[in-house]
């Protein structure tokens, strides 16, 4: 038999993307919560001669999806394929109705038992024979932490059978079940461990809420701490003796006052360069995202890994879910909020983990005008701070206000209810070093990837849109919303336009406008409600539909109008 | 005694005798091992009508209040 194209399959969080990464040496997200992978990702294998498609397919419980994810895994399955499917050896009795379903289908069928490790010291043991008699099908123990079992997994790949079994009812399915797990499984006694001991601790209300702020406000404090350090004593320094003598040798060649000067160095402030103001693509457009936001997007996705990996989303979901559904949304949807923190596309992404569409519209709204990404909190934070702590808490508080605001008025007059939560709690991990440096990595690389030639695109567009007078004419028609209701300057339209692009650069610009501090407040609230980014932007058509997107955009023009009017009457 | 899933106290052991609902959300808790016949313990259970948290087979799941009230669950007081 030639194998074309291999699939991933099984329940959520069973280590499918672990697998995969083994096999493909690609590297995928991989966290500790179901739902981590919400589209497919490819990748290939060499099997013998042969290049191997290998799909990771998102996680479902069964072949009939009940929300955006499993739908992708059902349609993968269904295009055919080997498939190999997946099985949380500690939870095998619930994966197995998966394994069932899918061996009632025309498609080759071989089975991972993966977590083998884990089994061992949860007194678990499974009699691995008795199994692949029972199944029809290779069964074959992994381990993907180690690594141990894969190469066997390779290796028995050929003997993939395709069984094409009897339909049965959902009942009788559960008795077969039923059936094998008495044959294959026993179960020995064992006491809890520090870590379940945790686990309860932090689900159980009581002790959950004080632990779940206490790690909220480490986290931050963290995240903080760690980016203002790295900024401080390694990339400013950095900049300003290494990189600061270079582009002045730089800026007397080109001459001040010509137009590439003026594009690749930008404005000098009285005589010399500076990286904050000067927005030039070689100055500013570098310094901004390396010495400003990277180390906050480092220390931010640090953490992030470590508490994912950890498993401690899914709880954290569970302890919001109260307050959530006062916003029309489960306890679930703070899995888009959390990643919006990061980066709002992934978030926007990650709102497939949620069942109807009502929902993925609030969270995503909500998403889109209240979470302000870490590339955009580094700069509120670099360009607000200076002129005090209370004020980016103003900005912040804002917008968490904003964010229940509007979650309570959706949550009224869209039609419907919110649905109820519904997950599996996956037990806590400890968090391997490895592991989290890889995927701190991948985030990282993805940043300067795909973030900073965007930045560098903003401040070229910036330079261009000042150069050919295009900014007077937006600023001839937005002028009177701009001083009139939000009380900022004309000129503040060039961030407002350039927010489109890249919102990190645009509050940036507000940082060149000579703003009082109540303006610089009002604008840099309204450059993170008024509209998406255009990455963002683009992504949540796909996931929204343009007509629902339409009806977003119209919510966020008319919530900046009203928070920049608010603000400009409140603050003094 | 029968009582359904929210009335358990944190630390009590059942078993599932029913579920109330429609087939989609009896497919779904099904998938998820929640069905008819199997040995649950509450594990947790969140103020307000909040979700509450059972271990079943090896794993806790967690169900919202509203479908926590329609899992009939037999339990010895």
């Amino acid at each position: 038999m030639k194998i074309e194209k291999i699939l991933l399959a099984g329940n959520p969080n069973v280590g499918k993307s672990a697998i995969f990464s083994r096999l493909t040496g690609a590297k995928v997200m991989i966290s500790n919560y179901p739902g981590t992978t919400v589209e497919f990702t490819q990748g290939n294998m060499k099997l013998g001669d042969e290049n191997v498609m290998i799909i990771d397919v998102p996680g479902t419980y069964t072949l009939e999806p009940t929300c955006k994810a499993e739908d992708v895994a059902c349609r993968m399955v269904k295009e055919g394929g080997l498939v190999i499917n997946i099985i949380d050896a500690t939870n095998l009795e619930r994966n197995l109705y998966l394994t069932l379903e899918l061996l009632e289908k025309d498609i080759p069928v071989i089975v991972a038992l993966n977590m083998w490790d884990d089994t061992k010291h949860r007194g678990i043991h499974i009699d691995i024979k008795k199994l692949e008699e029972q199944l029809g099908v290779p069964v074959v123990s992994t381990c993907c932490l180690t690594g141990e079992g894969i190469k066997e997994l390779i290796n028995r790949l050929p003997e993939a059978k395709a069984l094409k079994a009897t339909v049965y009812s959902d009942g009788q399915k559960w008795e077969r079940i039923g059936r094998i797990i008495e044959e294959v499984q026993r179960l020995t006694h064992r006491h809890h461990t520090l870590l379940e001991i945790l686990e309860d601790l932090s689900i159980k209300p009581l002790t959950g809420l004080p632990i779940a702020l206490g790690v909220i406000y480490c986290a931050f404090w963290i995240v903080r701490f760690i980016g203002e350090n790295l900024i401080g004593y390694i990339f400013q320094p950095l900049f300003t003796r290494l990189w600061l003598p270079l582009m002045m040798k730089l800026s007397v060649l080109l001459r001040e006052g010509t137009f590439l000067h003026h594009i690749v160095i930008g404005n000098l402030i009285d005589g010399k360069i500076d990286f904050g103001q000067s927005f030039g693509i070689l100055t500013t457009g570098l310094f901004l995202p390396i010495a400003m936001i990277l180390p906050y997007i480092f220390s931010f996705y640090l953490i992030l890994g470590v508490l994912e990996d950890l498993g401690y989303l899914p709880r954290l979901a569970v302890l919001a879910d109260n307050l959530m559904h006062h916003l029309g949304l489960h306890g679930y949807a703070i899995i888009p909020f959390i990643l919006g923190l990061g980066c709002n596309v992934p978030g926007a992404l990650a709102t497939r983990v949620l069942e109807e569409r009502r929902e993925k519209f609030i969270a995503a709204t909500l998403m889109a005008i209240a979470i302000p990404c870490m590339a955009q909190i580094a700069m509120i934070v670099g360009i607000v701070g200076q002129r005090g702590g209370k004020y980016v808490a103003i900005v912040f508080g804002t917008l968490f206000f904003l964010l229940i605001i509007k979650g309570l008025i959706l949550n009224k007059i869209l039609k419907g209810v919110s649905p109820e939560i519904l997950v599996e709690i996956p037990p806590y991990r400890m968090p391997q070093a490895t592991a989290v440096i890889k995927k701190l990595w991948m985030r990282l690389s993805g940043f300067l990837r795909e973030a900073l030639p965007f930045v560098l695109l903003g401040v070229f567009f910036v330079n261009i849109l000042y150069a050919l007078k295009v900014i007077d004419f937006f600023t001839y028609i937005f002028s009177p919303i701009l001083t009139n209701l939000w009380g900022l300057p004309q000129e503040a339209i060039g961030a407002l336009i350039v927010g489109f692009l890249r919102k990190d650069v645009a509050v940036g610009m507000l940082g060149l406008l000579n703003l009082t501090t109540k303006q610089l407040v009002i604008g840099s609230t309204i450059l993170a409600v008024y509209f998406p980014c255009i990455a963002t932007f683009v992504v949540l058509i796909r996931e929204l539909g343009v007509k629902d997107m339409l009806k977003a955009t119209l919510i966020m023009v008319v919530v900046a109008l009203s928070v920049g009017t608010m603000l400009n009457l409140f603050l003094s | 005694m029968i009582i359904d899933l929210t009335q358990m106290q944190p630390g009590e052991i059942g078993a599932i005798v029913e579920i109330h609902g429609g087939q989609g959300m009896i497919k779904r808790l099904q998938s998820m091992g929640i069905r008819p016949g199997k040995k649950i313990a509450k594990v947790s259970s969140h103020f307000w009508r909040g979700p509450q948290t059972v271990e079943i087979g090896n794993m806790q799941v967690t169900v919202g209040f509203g479908m926590a009230k329609r899992i009939l669950v037999e339990v010895k007081r």
